[in-house]
């Protein structure tokens, strides 16, 4: 997550203090990442320094301090908005490397492993849920972030589960000996080690 | 704690033309009143023999199931049969409702045929429709309701009555993912007010609104969730000042 941005974001809506940035900040993302006040402060000087916000020059440093985006930050803010994040290369995956390794292993029952992941993950998807079951209105910021967790977390289930389907299926299949060449996946330099 | 529902090293074994086959195996399982608990796994692991012998519709091959304390297998046919109409309701993926019966009439249908008058069930189905949120659409026809809307009108006429067991098997299937949360959503009202009920998904997401999540597999119980911790543990600390 860009604070960076974020900052912008709520520059873009007009003045505010450093407080109160903080504050709105941290309300709109649902409470789910908090930032400590240094963060806003060290994220603002550094805009400042870009130009890409402007403060009230009399005002001394502090909670009171206001600031503004400047014509540049703007056109930063409206620039990384439509920027793609890098989801074309693959990550580097802990849980699918995990998987990888322990169809391998000797006296692993990979399945066994898959069931541990899944039941994890199916735990973490309750709490989400009960989050929106007990809050029948639910903060819209809230919400999003709750929906975008479970389609994640639910993503790494189904991919389990397809997982699970696969092994079970190439067990039954006789095995494939000594492939002589297996294509490799192309990995952009610099991107998600 | 009493139970609404409570299996008992059930097997089910089919013989088919290759030879025998054990849809389910030595399954354990209770349900408490008020709680939800989802049965995930995917096709063919033998959630939906889990659920017809819960409901009293298939007998197991192995094994005693008891519903609401009572064990099915030293029950006559007629009392069986009285349960599956007065305590168990039943939610399938095709709903299931008459066309030529309006919703109240089709959620008031299991108690007329359970032998209430015509108004009392009435009475009783619109009620139920009323707890649900389901009012407003109570003279409508089937075919003048949405999918998720005839889903959920389904539930209401499983829960009519004094049930206290309701059996769901994939009942979002062919929902989307709004409609299929409404559904979950009412599933947890009815628990809410004391019945116990067994979701069969392969659905991650609508597993996870249950209180209890056990996972099958082949037939078996391989897993199962621990109870829920609140969801405070997902929302961050004050930050530091």
């Amino acid at each position: 997550m860009s604070i960076r941005h974020a900052l912008l974001a709520l520059l873009s809506e007009g003045p505010k203090y450093g407080l109160q940035l903080r504050e709105e900040f941290e309300a709109r993302t649902g409470e789910v990442w908090p930032l400590n006040v240094g963060q806003v402060y060290t994220t603002l000087q550094r805009l400042e320094r870009d130009g890409l916000v402007e403060s009230d020059d009399d005002a001394e440093p502090g909670p009171q301090k206001g600031f503004r985006i400047t014509a540049g930050g703007a056109e930063e803010l409206a620039g990384w908005l439509r920027t793609p994040p890098d989801l074309a290369s693959p990550p580097r995956d802990e849980l699918v490397i995990k998987i990888l390794v322990a169809v391998r292993l000797p006296g692993v029952d990979v399945h066994e492993v898959i069931q541990s992941h899944r039941r994890y993950l199916v735990e973490l998807m309750q709490q989400w849920t009960r989050l929106k079951e007990e809050e029948g209105d639910l903060d819209l910021g809230l919400a999003l972030v709750v929906d975008a967790e479970l389609y994640r977390l639910d993503s790494v289930v189904r991919w389990l589960d397809t997982a699970d389907g696969r092994l079970k299926r190439a067990a039954l299949e006789p095995a494939v000996s000594a492939r002589a060449a297996v294509p490799r996946i192309r990995r952009r330099a610099g991107v998600r080690r | 704690m009493s139970t609404v529902l409570e299996l008992r090293g059930v097997w089910k074994t089919y013989v088919d033309g290759a030879g025998e086959v054990d849809a389910l195996q030595e399954v354990d399982l209770s349900v408490e009143p008020g709680k939800m608990v989802a049965v995930m796994g995917p096709s063919g692991s033998g959630k939906s023999t889990l659920l017809t012998i819960a409901g009293a519709l298939e007998t197991p091959t192995a094994g005693e199931v008891l519903v609401a304390g009572q064990p099915l297998s030293s029950m006559s046919r007629d009392d069986r049969a009285r349960l599956r109409r007065r305590v168990i309701g039943y939610v399938f993926q095709d709903f299931n409702l008459l066309p030529g019966l309006t919703a109240a009439e089709n959620v008031a249908l299991p108690l007329e045929l359970d032998g209430l008058s015509a108004g009392k069930a009435r009475t009783a189905g619109l009620r139920v429709l009323e707890e649900l949120g389901l009012a407003d659409r109570a003279s409508r026809f089937p075919d003048q309701l949405s999918g998720g809307e005839r889903q959920r009108v389904a539930i209401a006429r499983a829960v009519v009555g004094d049930r206290r067991l309701l059996l769901a098997d994939e009942p979002t299937g062919a929902l989307d993912s709004v409609s299929g949360e409404a559904v979950m959503r009412l599933i947890l009202t009815a628990c809410k007010g004391g019945v116990g009920a067994v979701v069969g998904t392969h659905d991650a997401q609508l597993a996870s609104w249950a209180d209890r999540v056990v996972f099958i597999r082949d037939g078996r119980i391989v897993d199962c969730t621990a109870p829920r911790p609140g969801p405070d543990s997902l929302l961050a600390e004050e930050a530091t000042r």
